[in-house]
């Protein structure tokens, strides 16, 4: 919403200080996006009079005029407008003088002729397009008075950011009100140049839903979608362009003037947020001009030039022939009024806030009108936004006001509200006094009704407030009447509640903390993509068919991250990613939900460095696998891994699978390193705490083996027949080296083991040692594919 | 036998070799130690083997005067020995470009917005707000109609919402999926739901919002819990928009909590997070869950309330919406709305992030740049 200070100004009948209202205005929930300085640098030019006009001898379309513009003397000015007239008076720039469009005015000759200052255009000004000549002031100022004295279009417009609860802001005076409430000053419409009163001392009321105004039909036969219909028909209006004052005023707000008539009805709506519509009474066909249902698949071509297709849950204005106008959207080409309209229907009516939204969403057309009634329009003030709209009419556009009616079948008041002031109290946690209370609701329009006791009070509430419908609505506009800023801050004691983090929640603050100490970056990646399975939950109206579906790996926007680095020459890349993925119930209903971590692992294991020639090994499998084992314990405890063909599995002690970690096929750049990766349910589980071990006190003794392993002997087979045979004596196998060659056959390896040997309470002997590997090696080589390796 | 005179002129002879040892270089140093200290044919060994043959008076004399020098020639060497090792490592460092990079290790880091949001889950952690979280699929009545948006109402223009492709939940949809899905509900968040109301269409929630409702609906008063987590709109992804972004909220409600309550706990947290001296501001606002409503400004952490470009001038910066439970939403939620009430606020942790950081483009935090993600590698971590 477009708020002009002048206009402001105009209702409290003073001058506002731009930056203070500002202020005013933001602190009283009026957000206030922009501030845009109007038609700014006219502040230096003042009236100039042209005392006499003489052609310049060497130039035949200048001419040399001598400028009076208050200072002593006259100014010699050249000036090339054919409209330039000894006796009147125009903007003139002296000497020194910056003018809107950045040139400043120097001491200079023009063929000969010395000039010293401009006489000025409209459009040198920004005043308008119009160049054909010099403006001409209408004006009893003497020479030298500034021009904005005698023009006042310098102007701050306030872009307000208005929340969707106060439709009241959308029209001037609700502004108005809101700072004449926190001014303490009154406020009334502003007086309109030459008008002399709209004569319309009230409309003829009538109950019924339809009755006639001047020979006209007019009314309501959808009450539930226009509750109340008025009309007034205006005869013998002369349409033409607006006086400069209106169509300056409609500018400043950024709205563009077209003629008086609709000037006229856009300025109410501008000013009172009361959406109007003038109809060409000679194109209403059937002297019938109503509101109704619309028909299914009726058509009307609104006033942009396109046809519109209609459904049963839209409310119509309809003639004899049809629609004229979708209700409270925007009315249609076929009764628009032009300039060669004498006679007027003014519709001035309510339409039902949701019906209306309904209706632009349906039509994909939101307009000034559906904005205002989608928000709410003060069912109880068509009337003054009638006579207002006449007032303006007849200024500008003259003729004679015939008739008027308001059609409300069904009226109503506005709401009451019962407010209990300990209520006030219990939520603001300040005690506003009665009197506080009654001052400031009474500053917002509302009527304190009755008092049957101190502690109830009965409010009326005004029309143009419609978000106003209970208690805690009165207590709020209390709150910021008095200034959000006026409570204390104050911190007190509170009581706890009863909710504690969640075992799901602890565990993945674990995780995250965990994957950081394995160097890993921690990412955030668009749960949104392709579909990943057949369960993949399905967007109904996606932003575009690349992110149709909820992800159900996280490791997929991982991978994605690879490849952004890549294109970015980045190669080695060290990510992790803790989300939310999902999947569709295979009995329907809501989709689950699991959180899941991922983590991708390509590139350099160590930064280079130059002491080892800037070389250094890449990511293989056993960094993936290392890395797996520690997820697996911080984020799935319970989980075991297991080795499968591509990689490894955890599993659930169900057996159910909850995560994998593989080589990561892609299409690699040539200098790009394999990519591993790992994907793992989280669980919410509480992990038990850790048990301390006792630290040995006596010493170990170890031996290494070299074992030549068959094919189908796996490291783990190995090392669990040495546990088996070690007994307690033996603390711990480690593998030590893996040697493969031709010379051993292509599917043979050496691997080298070390047992670590340790007695709690003595030194074991050596003998004891060689003793228990002697049955170690026997029962590896006698149960499993391995032989001691002796070369 | 020996004479007494003659060993005491070989001693003197060794303590005048004292000084000279301060000049030796290391190979020297080696060879003086085992010329004069030697154990087995050093030259102070070979006064002492002559000292069994001395009378009673000379073998006094003789050996405390030799131990006096054998000290002295060890001091020295040791001294010699010491400053040779400075020397060297002095010229090793002379040698070595010290300028030459480290050698460094891949360090982790969280993401940006993850640090802003345990920082602030931390704090509010300290003033008894419990975490919580909720699913990220929901209906219209949890994410809307249990917190006040009334249907076909202007306010739902501020949530541009991303609906499944699935029926409409029917009544009692929650229990069975809970029972039989096993994973994925909000029973997994420790937040269990066996009520039966009219939930609508399914859809991605839109702010975090709805989980005040879980919350309230199956935790008696007090309750005061800080959710963090992440929220969909169907906003294209630009410079400022993402479709997916996080959200923390907050919500204490309790007998007595008021309005004052709301500012205090607030500025506190202002101050906690931005510093000490940071000013607050509350204003009017407008949600359709709370009454009264509030923004909350910060003054901007870049010019300090004068004004710049960061604040655009105004010197205050946008941080969070709150407000008064409104009552609607308390008693939709089974919380007697006449005895309790309570304040909430929201946040956006990835706008805080940017303005913390001084990055432009929210488009950054989604792409899992390296370079990007190891700016914060030093940052706060969890």
């Amino acid at each position: 919403m477009n708020v002009s200070r002048r206009w402001l100004e105009g209702f409290l009948r003073r001058d506002l200080d731009t930056a203070d209202t500002a202020r005013r205005l933001v602190m009283l929930g009026a957000g206030v996006d922009a501030v845009e300085a109007l038609n700014p640098g006219l502040d230096r030019i003042v009236v100039g009079y042209v005392e006499s006009v003489r052609p310049h001898p060497n130039a035949d379309r200048l001419r040399l005029c001598l400028v009076h513009d208050g200072a002593e003397g006259m100014r010699n000015v050249v000036c090339g407008a054919p409209n330039v007239t000894a006796g009147k008076k125009y903007p003139f720039a002296r000497i020194g003088v910056t003018i809107p469009g950045g040139i400043t005015l120097e001491r200079r000759k023009i063929r000969g002729e010395s000039s010293e200052g401009m006489l000025c255009s409209a459009r040198e000004l920004g005043l308008g397009q119009d160049h054909d000549g010099i403006l001409e002031l209408d004006t009893d100022a003497a020479p030298g008075t500034p021009l904005l004295e005698v023009l006042p279009v310098s102007d701050d417009r306030f872009v307000l950011d208005v929340t969707p609860n106060r439709p009241d802001l959308l029209g001037h005076k609700g502004v108005a009100r809101e700072l004449a409430a926190s001014l303490g000053v009154p406020y009334r419409l502003p007086e309109i140049p030459g008008a002399t009163g709209s004569g319309l001392a009230s409309l003829r009321r009538v109950h019924e839903v339809t009755t006639q105004v001047d020979g006209v039909t007019v009314g309501t036969e959808d009450v539930a979608g226009c509750a109340r219909f008025t009309g007034v028909v205006v005869r013998g209006v002369k349409v033409g362009p607006s006086p400069a004052w209106l169509a300056r005023r409609l500018e400043a707000v950024g709205a563009r003037s077209i003629n008086n008539v609709v000037d006229a009805t856009n300025w109410v709506m501008l000013e009172l947020n009361h959406p109007m519509h003038a109809y060409d009474l000679a194109k209403v066909r059937g002297h019938t001009v109503v509101a109704r249902r619309a028909r299914a698949g009726e058509k009307v071509t609104t006033l942009d030039g396109v046809e519109r297709t209609l459904t049963a849950d839209m409310t119509v204005i309809a003639d004899w022939g049809g629609a004229v106008g979708v209700g409270g959207v925007m009315g249609a080409a076929n009764t628009e009024v032009s300039e060669a309209t004498t006679d007027l229907l003014l519709e001035c009516a309510w339409f039902e806030p949701a019906r209306i939204r309904r209706t632009r969403r349906a039509l994909g057309l939101s307009t000034d009108a559906s904005y205002r009634f989608e928000r709410g329009v003060d069912l109880w003030g068509l009337a003054e936004a009638q006579r207002r709209c006449v007032e303006l009419i007849l200024a500008t556009a003259g003729g004679q006001v015939t008739d008027a009616v308001d059609v409300w079948p069904e009226p109503t008041n506005p709401p009451r509200i019962f407010l209990r002031v300990p209520r006030v109290a219990q939520v603001l946690g300040a005690e506003l006094s009665v009197a506080q209370i009654e001052k400031y609701l009474v500053a917002l329009g509302c009527t304190v009704l009755n008092k049957p006791d101190d502690s109830r009070l009965a409010v009326d509430v005004p029309g143009w407030r419609p978000d106003l419908v209970e208690e805690i609505d009165l207590i709020e506009e209390l709150a910021r009447l008095h200034g959000y800023d006026t409570f204390p801050i104050d911190l007190r004691p509170f009581r706890v509640g009863q909710v504690t983090e969640s075992a799901l929640d602890q565990a993945i603050t674990r995780v995250r903390a965990g994957m950081v100490g394995q160097g890993l970056y921690e990412a955030n990646s668009l749960p949104l993509g392709p579909a990943e399975g057949e369960d993949a939950v399905k967007l109904l109206n996606p932003l575009s068919a690349e992110e149709a579906y909820l992800r159900q790996s996280v490791l997929a926007g991982l991978v994605r991250a690879v490849e952004v680095n890549w294109s970015r020459q980045v190669r080695d890349v060290r990510l992790f990613e803790v989300g939310t993925v999902f999947r569709n119930a295979a009995e329907g209903g809501r989709p689950g939900e699991a959180s899941h971590l991922a983590a991708v692992l390509t590139g350099a294991r160590a930064p280079a460095h130059w002491t080892t020639g800037g070389k250094g090994d890449d990511f293989d499998m056993w960094d993936l696998e290392s890395l797996f084992r520690a997820a697996v314990a911080l984020a799935n405890p319970s989980a075991k891994v297991q080795v499968d063909a591509a990689g490894w599995l955890a599993l659930s002690p169900e057996g159910r699978k909850v995560g994998h970690a593989r080589r990561l096929e892609l299409a690699l750049p040539a200098w790009a390193a394999p990519v591993f990766g790992l994907e793992l349910e989280v669980a919410g589980a509480v992990p038990s705490p850790v048990r301390y071990q006792p630290l040995p006190s006596t010493p170990a003794a170890w031996r290494d083996v070299n074992l030549l392993l068959g094919p189908a002997t796996t490291a783990e087979a190995v090392i669990t027949a040495m546990r088996a045979a070690g007994g307690e004596l033996l603390e711990g196998v480690g593998v030590q080296s893996e040697f493969r060659s031709e010379a051993l056959g292509a599917e043979r390896r050496a691997v080298q083991f070390r047992l670590t040997f340790r007695a709690p309470d003595r030194t074991v002997r050596d003998e004891e040692v060689d003793d228990l590997m002697g049955r170690i090696l026997g029962a590896v080589e006698q149960s499993l594919d391995a032989k001691l390796r002796t070369s | 036998m020996p004479d007494t005179a003659e060993l005491e002129a070989r001693l003197a002879a060794l303590q005048a070799e004292v000084g000279p040892l301060a000049t030796l270089g290391e190979k020297d140093l080696e060879a003086a130690e085992v010329r004069l200290l030697g154990r087995k044919q050093g030259a102070l060994t070979e006064i002492l083997k002559q000292l069994p043959g001395l009378p009673p008076e000379g073998k006094r004399a003789i050996g405390a005067e030799a131990n006096r020098v054998k000290q002295a020639l060890e001091a020295a060497v040791a001294a010699r020995r010491e400053a040779l090792v400075a020397e060297a490592r002095a010229a090793e460092a002379r040698a070595q470009d010290r300028t030459m990079p480290g050698r460094d290790r891949w360090t982790g880091a969280v993401h940006p917005t993850t640090a802003v949001m345990e920082e602030i889950v931390g704090i509010f952690n300290g003033l008894g707000f419990a975490r919580a979280t909720g699913p990220e699929v929901e209906t219209e009545w949890f994410n809307f109609r249990a917190l006040n948006f009334p249907a076909d109402h202007p306010a739902m223009d501020m949530h541009d919402t991303l609906y499944l492709d699935l029926p409409e939940r029917r009544r009692g949809d929650d229990r069975r999926a809970n029972r039989s899905s096993g994973v994925g509900d909000h029973e997994r968040r420790g937040v269990p739901d066996r009520r039966v109301r009219p939930e609508g269409r399914y859809l991605m929630r839109t702010h975090t919002s709805p989980v005040q409702v879980r919350v309230l609906l199956h935790n008696p008063p007090p309750v005061r819990v800080v959710i963090p987590g992440w929220v969909y709109r169907k906003d294209t992804f630009d410079a400022s928009h993402a479709p997916v972004f996080a959200q923390i909220e907050g919500l204490a409600v309790d007998e007595g909590i008021s309005f004052v309550d709301l500012k205090a706990t607030l500025a506190h947290f202002a101050r906690a997070f931005f510093g000490s001296k940071t000013a607050v501001r509350f204003r009017p606002s407008f949600f359709p869950f709370t009454e009264p409503s509030a923004e909350m400004d910060v003054s901007c952490g870049v010019c300090g309330g004068s004004g710049c470009p960061a604040c655009k001038g105004s010197g205050w910066m946008e941080i969070l919406g709150a407000g008064m439970v409104h009552p609607h939403v308390l008693a939709n939620c089974g919380v007697d709305p006449e005895r309790y009430t309570g304040f909430a606020f929201g946040m956006g942790p990835q706008r805080i992030a940017m303005n913390r950081h001084g990055i432009h483009d929210i488009r950054l935090f989604y792409e899992g740049d390296m370079r990007f993600l190891g700016q914060f590698a030093g940052g706060v971590t969890p």
